[in-house]
């Protein structure tokens, strides 16, 4: 590939609707909101379901009891085990997923128009009553654990890790969502039965369905799916301030390439200026147009197979990172020549040509990214996570276009800080020491 | 369990075939265009019957290296121009390097389809390379294989079991290339390839979307229609695995691994054309021992019924121009020895050769590829990747279309006798991934 798909969800799935889509607004007769994209001409239905909270509810002492809990729901049921829930869902072609984020957990299924009852069963029984038998928590939770260790070898889970244990400390964001071995050894069946009360509740859930499914017909299985999960929910920790200043920490692991990860404080999604800083990140260290650090980093010197930025803003604190790898004998000038960027651009910002190409590409691309019903029901339901109305598809652009390049140059002079901008560097970097 | 087959009879598929238009041009390129009015949007595929097994001899990783040039400068096309084009209307692109084929695409709004078309037939004929182009992609490649190979201890396995496994064919060399003969890949090797190969007679045309195919077709002939057919195109004849007598077996040290695991291969058939059942059975068989964690043979025998894995899975991709593997992974749980995992490994496929197939299974794996069929339709991008990877891979239109109906069809019986066949450990490399010696007590 002449470039690399980076395997980074960033939580802007609010950035990739369509303007091609047509959203229904629905409330269930039991008062649950969902949005839904018609689709026919395949009989099947995709449902994204969020339920707000996620690992940052781990009660203390307890990491990883969420991954773990929402890892098991597909483990059995009811009167079924495992294996009889396994059969009975593959027999029915249906597919659900059940996954773990810092700031929600997701819920996803696709399934066939003409089983369709069936399948929903289910995944009703799935959500509501989970077992939790003791064989299938051996049993994943040893699956977990072989995890956990293949990420302390990692060079990219270690430069995560690392930064996010400096920035956050002791907040559920400074650590891993997956515990440690300690904590998950010290998880019991009662545990997981507490992280599911606290994580799947109907009080802080956000549905989105596209496919061969009417309104009216949402409605009911919305209902039928979550109608006996509680309403109540636990309160969310603190917001937190992303507390590491400039530097570089290196972490010593033998490997012949460095990964860095680079980044300082960020900007909340809902800030007037979001859209502002959207652009400038584009025209930094986004994918869509050649961005500068590609240009300089790749392009004109080879340092690297691949350099990108992104902003992440998570409902507690807010982020701007990036990262880059390059050989070990190279990392230092891949750094040095971000550095010099990050101040190039927070100094003197981005030209008048930049912007508008920025905004061709980023304008252009928002209606392509109607790409299948699974896509779509999870942007509807990435929409309303981050408290979007439907109309947004409809203005997008428009939000785009009406930032100036005086916006966003005096966005990238406010947001990027050269001077608290903190590298961690995972390997045997030569010319790089560390700052502490 | 077997009462839940009762539900499979309410499940009435239609069958579906997609709307597929082909044509040839007079230079020879095939085009295959298919329909889907859902959106206005095209996915513009262009690939060649070129990849890493067709490299010359000490030119390892050429395909791929190649592939990052074709975003260089032309004759009239500035470096990077293209991709700046294909942003600027919105659209993505990248491309990709296999064993078999290099592929480019582009996915934008449908208008923008001859905009496409023109810088890609472009590049088909017209690179200029530069010196400094060479050596600074080089250093960008050399890098990707760093990012995926060289700090990835199970990529470096991996490497090790297919150099293991194909002693003779080119599938035992790594499509990114031996990391020496990447540091002297120069013009000459990329320009040799690129003129032989880049020709419209081995290039096959996807295009798939919200088009209409005779404008497909009259937009071809405008675009990639002038370029001339490479006279010298060489037939696709690979230097082929001899029949494997001896079982080959290695262990694979590196301190970065954490978990040690165990993987099989075995060289086995693939699709060809006109006779598919074969890879077909495969596919049930890799389905059967692996593909599900809880309905599978192993994972039934190493995860349920016992306490032996944490990971137990089967792999099988029939798509390869030439012989293929099919490929066991089992991850040994906490306290057991990696033999007496793989003992376990053996045990449960011998169990399975020796009782035979329950045919509820078989049905179920049966609903789940026609459901397939269905899913797969919300994906267009897909569906032309499996045109030009069947193309490029010397399977036919037809081929690719009776897939479906071949797999509906395959019987127990014949899954279990391709089983017999390809699950023989002499014909077979076993990889130990150990993070040092200690760990194979």
């Amino acid at each position: 590939m002449i470039r690399f798909a980076f395997a980074i969800v960033l939580s802007l799935t609010a950035m990739t609707a369509s303007a091609q889509i047509e959203i229904q607004e629905i409330t269930s007769p039991d008062g649950i909101d969902a949005w839904l994209v018609e689709e026919e001409s395949i009989p099947f239905v995709a449902l994204e379901i969020i339920f707000d909270g996620g690992a940052t509810l781990d009660l203390p002492g307890k990491r990883g009891a969420t991954n773990l809990m929402m890892a098991l729901l597909e483990e059995g049921s009811g009167d079924l085990d495992a294996r009889t829930f396994q059969e009975k869902r593959e027999n029915l072609a249906a597919s659900f997923g059940f996954s773990t984020g810092d700031d929600a957990v997701t819920v996803s299924a696709v399934f066939l128009v003409e089983n369709q009852d069936e399948a929903l069963a289910l995944l009703r029984d799935a959500l509501v009553n989970p077992r939790f038998d003791q064989s299938a928590i051996d049993r994943v939770r040893a699956q977990v654990l072989s995890g956990i260790r293949s990420d302390a070898t990692n060079p990219n889970r270690i430069a995560g890790a690392t930064l996010d244990a400096l920035a956050f400390g002791d907040h559920p964001y400074g650590s891993s969502l997956d515990g440690t071995a300690e904590s998950v050894a010290g998880l019991t069946q009662q545990d997981l039965f507490d992280a599911h009360r606290n994580a799947l509740s109907t009080g802080r859930v956000y549905v989105g369905a596209a496919g061969d499914i009417s309104a009216d017909a949402l409605g009911e299985l919305v209902d039928e799916l979550l109608g006996a999960l509680p309403e109540d929910v636990p309160a969310l920790p603190d917001r937190i301030d992303f507390d590491l200043s400039g530097g570089t920490t290196i972490v010593p692991f033998d490997t012949p390439q460095s990964v860095a990860l680079f980044g300082h404080s960020g900007i909340e999604r809902d800030d007037d200026d979001f859209f502002a800083a959207f652009i400038l990140n584009e025209v930094m260290g986004g994918r869509g147009v050649e961005s500068r650090l590609m240009r300089e980093v790749r392009e004109k010197r080879g340092l690297t197979y691949g350099v990108s930025t992104f902003l992440v803003p998570k409902d507690l604190s807010e982020m701007y990172l990036g990262q880059v790898a390059s050989a070990n004998d190279r990392i230092a000038d891949a750094i040095a020549v971000i550095r010099d960027e990050w101040a190039l651009m927070a100094n003197e910002g981005l030209s008048q040509e930049e912007l508008d190409d920025a905004k061709t590409y980023l304008t252009g691309a928002y209606p392509l990214r109607f790409d299948g019903n699974a896509d779509i029901a999870g942007i509807l339901a990435g929409m309303q996570s981050v408290g979007l109305s439907t109309d947004y598809v409809a203005n997008r652009n428009d939000f785009i276009n009406a930032v100036t390049l005086d916006d966003v140059n005096r966005v990238a002079a406010e947001l990027l800080d050269p001077e608290n901008l903190h590298f961690v560097v995972v390997g045997q970097p030569e010319g790089l020491t560390s700052t502490e | 369990m077997r009462l839940l087959a009762a539900a499979l009879s309410l499940v009435a598929f239609s069958a579906t075939a997609e709307d597929v238009t082909t044509y040839q041009l007079d230079n020879g390129m095939d085009i295959v265009v298919i329909e889907d009015h859902r959106a206005p949007v095209v996915v513009h595929m262009l690939w060649y019957r070129a990849g890493s097994a067709d490299e010359p001899v000490g030119s390892s990783g050429v395909a791929h290296y190649l592939e990052h040039l074709l975003f260089k400068a032309t004759e009239t096309v500035e470096s990077g121009e293209f991709q700046r084009v294909v942003a600027a209307n919105g659209g993505s692109d990248n491309a990709f390097t296999s064993y078999d084929y290099t592929g480019y695409f582009q996915r934008v709004a449908a208008d923008r389809l001859p905009l496409m078309m023109q810088y890609e037939a472009d590049r088909m004929n017209n690179l200029v390379l530069t010196e400094e182009d060479i050596v600074t992609e080089r250093g960008v490649i050399l890098e990707e294989r760093n990012q995926r190979v060289e700090n990835s201890p199970g990529a470096l396995a991996r490497e090790q079991m297919r150099a293991a496994q194909f002693l003779n064919h080119r599938y035992g060399v790594p499509i990114i290339g031996w990391k020496h003969e990447m540091e002297e890949l120069d013009i000459e090797d990329a320009l040799s390839f690129y003129d032989l190969y880049y020709s419209p007679n081995n290039a096959i045309l996807v295009v798939a979307g919200d088009v209409e195919p005779d404008e497909v077709l009259a937009l071809a002939e405008q675009y990639y229609g002038p370029i001339p057919s490479e006279q010298n195109l060489p037939e696709r004849l690979r230097s082929q695995e001899p029949p494997q007598t001896a079982e080959r077996r290695l262990v694979y040290e590196d301190p970065r691994v954490s978990q040690p695991y165990i993987s099989r291969s075995y060289l086995a058939p693939e699709r060809d054309a006109g006779d598919q059942r074969d890879a077909a059975a495969l596919t049930y068989l890799a389905d059967l021992l692996g593909g599900s964690s809880f309905t599978s043979v192993l994972p039934i025998a190493l995860q349920f019924d016992a306490n032996i894995a944490v990971y137990s899975g089967a792999f099988y991709d029939g798509l390869n121009l030439d012989d293929g593997t099919f490929g066991l992974t089992v991850v040994p749980a906490d306290g057991v020895s990696l033999q007496d995992a793989e003992d376990a490994m053996d045990a449960a496929i011998a169990a399975f050769l020796e009782d035979g197939i329950d045919p509820a299974r078989m049905e179920a794996l049966r609903i789940q590829l026609r459901a397939g069929e269905i899913y797969a339709r919300d994906d267009v991008g897909g569906i032309a990747r499996r045109y030009g990877s069947a193309l490029t891979s010397g399977l036919t239109v037809d081929d690719v279309q009776a897939w479906p109906d071949i797999l509906q069809s395959v019987t127990a019986e014949e899954v279990l006798e391709v089983a017999n066949r390809v699950l023989d450990r002499k014909q077979s490399v076993t990889g130990w991934v150990v993070p040092n010696r200690e760990a194979l007590q």
